[in-house]
């Protein structure tokens, strides 16, 4: 329960089926800014666990809060930082579901005698009865869904998952709160990354020691037309924040963490026909055929794209898109859709 | 069906806080509604609350062997603590002694606030302690210089129960002219305690750890130390500790010590036996288990086990599903959990500083809750031990 109106409407809803809930708060980075003890108000009074705590006594079930710091640290954290350093722009949510939610908290609640871990996640879980897998689908609601954040989950994983507002709109989710009569109801959603203060990403790697020193802008042809001061701060299809005053639009189009440098070119530099990925998850546990045709999406709320699969194996998969696709960034995820069902998905390369 | 299981609610953490004897919260009400003057009046009203807290300030000064001009009620044991702490720095800062010693075991409200001195200009030092959990003589003496002004140890710790020698650490810090401190926030209520046989000059004591209220504590000074007052303003308790007496929380503080006086002893011996009774059951029932902390000189309630292969954090969640109230002994305000300071201070292994659990019996507990714990903690061990084997 992270103390918004998703995770607090999913255990509402739980309870009030007459399953027995248990609450969890996974509290995963220090709140004290720095430690030094001087600065009021940020340890152990944080708004959002104040939050978590109020639902479950309004709706009458425990709430405990799980401390996940060392392994969040060693996996989401490590992993961001290490992948910006690299020139790749990470999804440090897609980690979290998977190495922490579905499963250090799974196991902790299989301690508890819990047959599931509930998350207000907008995703669906649907078994099929014929074959006894599971399927995992997108969100009702096409503008929340979530599904692109769980394409590492295994059948295993699914097997004791539950997304109770699955099936809601954003909207019933909010008129559930108000109607359970949740402080939540009207909380605004949150965007940022949850463990980068302010969102400044930049600083957060500084603070680490793993920000980039500043390096060449350069052309396509490998011109240099400017500096920048990190390569940590840029993104594939980034527009802002190059500081080149050109006739035409440059977009960034690659990023070269040994040289240190940004490629920029025009917007037609970056359409790709083709992705591919590694670190692959098939949520059924097998590959999918080559010559498939699929939907594939390259980021979080980017529209899905027809697209047909170019080969397949354990851990790798490349796909054609049948209309170029704009920006595909490395250390984003590729994930492949049959419909609304989650085939399974990897790391853009 | 989780909830379904709970056959009982257990409270077996009364080193945190105990619930109010019903005499308590009889003179709390009391002093609420009728005697709801203010002390400081000369009217009728204000002598009515007056004398609730001269009789409070008599009954406390009773149970720890003191006078009641030397007890300064505060708002708990912490705000004791730091009174101790800053108000003898401040006093003393102009005869250049410079230098604060504490256990390594201390409560945080001693030890963060020791920080908070580091910060301007204090030199600090912790006294080590070995796996007993009771600092040495010997540490305190090689820490000792003509420098330190104040020598702070607890009387009994929290988590684990230890009572330290107070008595002759005491007399160590007198004899290089250091004041002495004890925190005896956990002792008080639990074991006789008498300030001149423990020859400290300034003690700290808590009302809800022997079912006073919460917000209700005090810091006995022996006449004539010299500690400067913390909270300034009016002249409440003889200038010491400025602002409206919490009447209410003072007159319950006062009923509390009455009554622990009477049944301290009998008390005492109850809880022993059980806390005895359920070591040793879990011990033998249990394997992997073992008793943090020496076991002779300890408060009579207080056991703190490690459990091999298990996370206390998830031991505390699971046993409270079983309606088993227990705690780590070291909980931050969110009610998430770190590694204890006491047993990493112990030199026990990581792992152990993570695995352990604290039980504080108290007044309430029956025989029947222990057996109750006892039937399901084997249980709830053999779940978690299954659970974490199977993916590590």
């Amino acid at each position: 329960m992270s103390g918004g109106v998703d995770s607090s409407v999913a255990a509402a809803l739980l309870a009030q089926q007459g399953h027995e809930v248990i609450g969890l708060s996974m509290q995963l980075y220090d709140q004290s800014g720095g430690g030094d003890g001087l600065r009021f108000g940020t340890c152990c009074t944080l708004d959002d666990l104040h939050d978590a705590r109020r639902v479950a006594a309004r709706i009458g079930f425990p709430h405990y809060i799980v401390n996940f710091e060392e392994k969040f640290a060693e996996t989401v954290v490590s992993d961001f930082v290490r992948e910006y350093a690299s020139g790749r722009t990470p999804i440090p949510c897609v980690h979290c579901n998977g190495d922490l939610k579905f499963s250090m908290l799974v196991e902790r609640a299989a301690g508890f005698d819990a047959d599931f871990v509930a998350t207000g996640h907008y995703a669906r879980v649907e078994r099929d009865d014929e074959s006894g897998r599971y399927r995992l689908l997108r969100g009702a609601d096409a503008a929340k869904d979530q599904s692109y954040f769980l394409f590492t989950l295994s059948q295993a994983q699914l097997a004791h998952a539950i997304f109770p507002i699955g099936a809601l709109d954003k909207s019933q989710v909010r008129d559930q709160a108000r109607e359970l009569g949740l402080d939540v109801a009207e909380k605004p959603d949150s965007h940022e990354i949850c463990f980068v203060p302010d969102g400044d990403h930049a600083a957060f790697l500084a603070d680490r020691g793993a920000a980039a020193s500043e390096g060449a802008i350069v052309d396509s042809a490998g011109r240099q037309v400017g500096r920048h001061d990190g390569i940590h701060r840029f993104t594939v299809g980034q527009r802002k924040g190059l500081g080149l005053s050109t006739g035409i639009p440059l977009y960034v189009i690659g990023l070269n963490a040994e040289a240190g440098s940004v490629t920029v070119g025009t917007r037609g530099d970056l359409e790709k026909t083709a992705a591919r990925a590694s670190g692959v998850n098939w949520v059924a546990g097998v590959a999918s055929a080559a010559g498939t045709r699929v939907t594939a999406q390259i980021r979080h709320r980017h529209p899905p794209a027809a697209a047909v699969i170019r080969h397949a194996g354990e851990n790798e998969v490349s796909v054609e898109f049948v209309q170029p696709q704009v920006a595909i960034a490395p250390g984003q995820a590729l994930v492949i859709y049959d419909g609304d069902e989650v085939l399974g998905g990897g790391w853009i390369d | 069906m989780l909830s379904s299981k709970i056959h009982m609610r257990v409270y077996f953490d009364h080193n945190a806080t105990t619930p109010v004897d019903p005499l308590v919260a009889e003179a709390v009400v009391r002093a609420l509604s009728t005697e709801f003057g203010n002390a400081s009046s000369v009217h009728h009203f204000g002598q009515q609350a007056k004398g609730v807290l001269d009789d409070a300030r008599s009954s406390v000064a009773r149970l720890i062997g003191g006078e009641p001009s030397e007890v300064v009620f505060t708002s708990g044991g912490t705000e004791a603590d730091n009174f101790a702490l800053r108000g003898v720095a401040e006093a003393l800062e102009s005869t250049g002694r410079r230098h604060l010693i504490a256990s390594s075991i201390e409560h945080e409200a001693i030890l963060t606030t020791l920080k908070a001195l580091t910060r301007r200009g204090w030199r600090t030092t912790l006294l080590p302690v070995g796996a007993s959990g009771v600092v040495s003589p010997d540490a305190l003496r090689d820490g000792l210089s003509d420098q330190t002004a104040l020598v702070s140890v607890m009387h009994a710790n929290n988590e684990i129960g230890t009572i330290q020698p107070v008595f002759e650490l005491a007399r160590l810090a007198h004899e290089r002219g250091a004041l002495f401190h004890t925190d005896a926030v956990q002792s008080v209520g639990k074991i006789p305690v008498d300030v001149r046989a423990l020859g400290a000059d300034l003690l700290s004591l808590s009302a809800h750890k022997f079912y006073g209220p919460k917000g209700a504590g005090a810091l006995w000074i022996k006449r004539g130390t010299r500690v400067s007052a913390i909270l300034t303003g009016g002249k409440h308790e003889r200038n010491r500790r400025a602002g409206t007496e919490n009447v209410p929380a003072v007159a319950g503080f006062g009923v509390a010590a009455r009554i622990a006086m009477s049944k301290l002893t009998a008390d005492a011996n109850r809880l022993s036996a059980l806390r005895d009774r359920l070591e040793q059951t879990v011990l033998a029932r249990v394997h992997g288990t073992a008793i943090n902390g020496a076991r002779d000189a300890r408060v009579p309630n207080t056991t703190n086990i490690s459990f091999e292969g298990i996370e206390a954090e998830s031991l505390l969640i699971a046993l409270d599903l079983e309606g088993i109230a227990v705690s780590t002994g070291s909980a931050c305000s969110s009610g998430t959990l770190e590694p204890s300071h006491v047993l990493r201070a112990m030199g026990l292994p990581t792992h152990r500083t993570q695995n352990s659990i604290r039980i504080s019996l108290g007044s309430g507990n029956t025989d029947a809750e222990v057996d109750y714990f006892l039937e399901q903690l084997p249980k709830v061990v053999e779940k978690l031990r299954m659970v974490t084997g199977v993916r590590r």
